[in-house]
């Protein structure tokens, strides 16, 4: 087994890493149960998983406050478990019933939540990107210090739209964070083939956005970026951009063969670099957490994803009419 | 020898303009490129230069005469050594000139497009009216709306310290500052998607395309982000939304420029879509537009903006969204259209009414959602119908009326329904063709013939 990297030293209390750690491992587990109602056929359509990348959008989220709001593509459930969503109401969506959060009308791709500012979901590359800009438009416009997280892969990176927003959101002063969630493969296509330069976090250099780089598979350094980001938005200073390198250890989705890269190079990721362990052996060697501290918050943890799969599959599908509503208002 | 200096066309639809200011006077010298007036046009102010170099040797109109028409000459230049007798020579005579000035009086889209008197419903008795041009009654309805509510705010490209590039947005930088008024870049793609988001925000933007063509590089998100947002979510997210700006063929500007959207968008549940062609109706509609809680298309055509109609002198005057007008009842056959393509619609129903067919004309004025009742209704009574529109024939917007009165009112029916429709051609660039690509009055008299087997 290769070796591991080493748990880095740190000053952050074990209260914090451990709430990183169960929201982490919440959404691990989460996905890990969705996965295996799609195989089942309880899930149908594209469903596509975070695992691997969990360390982003939890570190991001400890950055946030009341009332920022956040959006980001169809690789969507862990954002809305990550701001507070009911993880009920994002399965019974993932399977397409009554008691999901958009009433089994959105699905895996497509949901939202008023309530946490959640703005989707949204199964066009990038298309979210201008949105998110445009959610700081209207934080601006109505004068709040108030952010909006607006999450894009490595392959939405490369579309046009992507620069279209720098530019607006960097001439307007706009409070956004673009998070570029660069878990390496756009679908099959590696980076190195999509991209000509990997170092996504300059991207917005021609627009004269501040940004970094960013370790995505540690939740603290993702944290500590998102702090400063947030900062530099809450100021009045425009975009700032965050480009967090990570990777996905499922395929893009669950039908994807996942031909264009190596078992042994997932499997080096997972050994060597898995965010929820990282913060394990933070707790463990900081002498936080107890094993049996840590067995009990898996179960927990399990049990309310174990409740959220059986809502799911019990909640019954929308009402025939729900056909035509909603459609306008 | 002395030559005449022309009044010029400054835009594609310019037929005549206001020459309202002359930087030369009679005997100075002037050098190609020298700027010698400033005429107005629908549009804009604009500078004139001189194309040759000379002397002015007379000048023929007075600066702040209004409606001079294109080709009118405006003034002499002589060249080196030619005298003021020259310049006398080469001024038109002055029979020539008041033919020239009776010229576009008559020939002024404002004159051929605007009916006699403009049909009103619902508007109470007593009410006066001003003649308002669509232009500038689509402006008021944005001013109105967003002195009654803050978070309505206007983007767009040269909406603001331009003026609006057809002039549409006059003013309003003025009145409301460049918080609610927001010259953007050249980025059809990124600023809608922005204000979708800003709608999601709880902002009522209303975003000018400078043209619909330019739109389809926004598609995606009008159609994946504003218009399904609301099903997608069950509810919970709405996108109040105005897309509004010039759409169809205007004059002149070739394939890319010229294409009407109606049936396109017509198609996407989750739209609202309206294509007002009165001034009354485009300031009416607009304002429910802006207040409608969803995402409403908003179909303007360069061709009319200059058209004065009646428009009421009513505080809260709105025209609501789904509800055809009747322009002028008849008995033997429906002519139904909207937009632009009501101008021939009433030409057709004049000359028919002197030929003894009396046409019903029915503006749909909205094509999403439709008032499928009226126009039923009417060809329940006239047994015949013939639509009207300058898109494209396939998938056009009467093919859908067709198959609509086929379901509800087929035993009514005295005649297959025709639609005149712009032909299947992208839109050419040359005169003769591109007056043959669009629908003519011709086209709706031969097509209300054949319904009527005379």
């Amino acid at each position: 087994m290769a070796a591991k990297k080493q748990a880095r030293k740190t000053n952050t209390s074990g209260e914090e890493l451990l709430e990183h750690y169960k929201n982490m491992l919440m959404i691990r587990r989460f996905e890990e149960k969705a996965g295996q109602l799609y195989g089942m056929g309880v899930i149908g359509g594209f469903c596509h998983l975070y695992i691997g990348q969990e360390a982003v959008v939890v570190g991001l989220e400890a950055a946030a406050k009341e009332g920022d709001s956040r959006l980001t593509s169809y690789r969507d459930h862990a954002h809305m478990l990550a701001c507070g969503m009911d993880p009920k109401g994002v399965m019974a969506e993932l399977t397409g019933r009554e008691g999901g959060y958009s009433r089994g009308k959105g699905g895996s791709m497509h949901m939202f939540s008023s309530e946490k500012k959640f703005y989707g979901g949204h199964g066009i590359v990038a298309a979210q990107v201008p949105i998110g800009a445009g959610l700081a438009f209207a934080e601006k416009y109505n004068g709040t210090d108030n952010v909006s997280f607006t999450y894009f892969g490595d392959g939405a990176a490369n579309q046009g739209q992507v620069y279209e927003a720098f530019n607006m959101a960097s001439l307007w002063k706009l409070p956004v964070v673009f998070v570029i969630e660069n878990n390496q493969y756009a679908m099959g296509t590696s980076l190195q083939r999509a991209s000509s330069s990997p170092e996504l976090h300059t991207r917005g250099e021609a627009f004269m956005i501040e940004s970094e780089a960013v370790d995505g598979m540690d939740v603290l350094a993702v944290k500590e970026a998102g702090v400063r980001a947030v900062a530099h938005c809450r100021a009045g200073k425009g975009p700032y951009i965050l480009g967090v390198k990570t990777y996905r250890y499922r395929g893009h989705s669950m039908s994807d063969p996942a031909k264009y890269r190596t078992r042994e190079e997932v499997q080096k990721m997972k050994d060597e670099r898995d965010p929820i362990d990282h913060v394990r052996d933070m707790l463990e060697q900081g002498k936080h957490a107890t094993t049996d501290q840590l067995k009990a918050i898996d179960k927990e943890i399990k049990k309310v994803v174990s409740k959220a799969a059986d809502f799911a599959q019990t909640s019954p599908e929308p009402s025939i009419d729900e056909l035509y509503t909603d459609i306008l208002r | 020898m002395a030559i005449q200096i022309l009044m010029p066309a400054l835009s594609p639809t310019m037929e005549e303009g206001t020459l309202a200011k002359w930087l030369v006077k009679e005997g100075d010298t002037v050098q190609s490129g020298d700027i010698m007036a400033e005429i107005e046009t629908d549009k804009a102010t604009m500078e004139f230069e001189a194309v040759d170099e000379g002397v002015i040797g007379k000048i023929l109109i007075a600066e702040g005469t209004e409606g001079v028409a294109v080709n009118t000459a405006i003034a002499v230049l002589l060249e080196d050594g030619e005298g003021a007798s020259a310049a006398a020579d080469a001024a038109p005579a002055p029979v020539e000139q008041a033919l020239v000035e009776d010229v576009p009086a008559a020939s002024t889209p404002a004159q051929a497009v605007a009916p006699v008197d403009t049909p009103m419903e619902d508007i109470p008795e007593g009410t006066t009216f001003t003649k308002t041009t669509v232009r500038e009654a689509l402006r008021d309805a944005m001013a109105e709306e967003m002195r009654a509510n803050e978070k309505v705010f206007l983007m767009g490209e040269e909406v603001g310290q331009y003026q609006g590039a057809y002039k549409v947005s006059q003013g309003l930088l003025d009145e409301f500052g460049d918080k609610r008024v927001i010259d953007t870049p050249i980025t059809e793609h990124g600023f809608t998607g922005l204000a979708v988001g800003a709608a999601f925000g709880g902002l009522n933007p209303i975003v000018e395309f400078m043209t619909f063509n330019f739109a389809m590089q926004a598609m995606d998100h009008i159609i994946n982000s504003a218009a399904k947002t609301l099903y997608m979510s069950g509810g919970q997210m709405g996108c109040p939304i105005v897309f509004r700006g010039t759409n169809g063929a205007a004059s002149r500007v070739g394939a890319q420029h010229s294409q009407c959207y109606a049936a396109w968008y017509a198609q996407i549940p989750g739209l609202k879509v309206v294509m007002p062609y009165s001034a009354a109706d485009a300031k009416g509609l607009l304002k429910s537009a802006i207040r409608d809680p969803n995402p409403v298309i908003f179909l303007e055509n360069e061709m009319v903006y200059g058209t004065s109609f009646d428009v009421p002198d009513l505080e809260n005057f709105t025209v609501p969204i789904g509800k055809a007008k009747i322009w002028r009842q008849g008995e033997d056959v429906t002519l139904v259209s909207f937009g632009i393509g009501m101008k021939y619609a009433l030409e057709a129903a004049d000359r028919l009414a002197t030929e003894g067919i009396s046409a019903e004309v029915i503006d749909l004025r909205s094509l999403r959602p439709i008032d499928y009742d009226t126009l039923i209704n009417s060809v329940k009574k006239t047994n015949r119908c013939v639509t009207i529109e300058e898109g494209f024939p396939v998938t056009s917007i009467g093919n859908h009326l067709s198959a609509t009165i086929m379901e509800r009112a087929f035993d009514y029916l005295d005649a297959p329904v025709i639609n005149c429709t712009g032909k299947d051609v992208p839109m050419p660039y040359a005169a003769n063709l591109e007056k043959l690509a669009l629908v003519t009055t011709d086209e709706v008299m031969a097509a209300v013939k054949t319904v009527t087997y005379r």
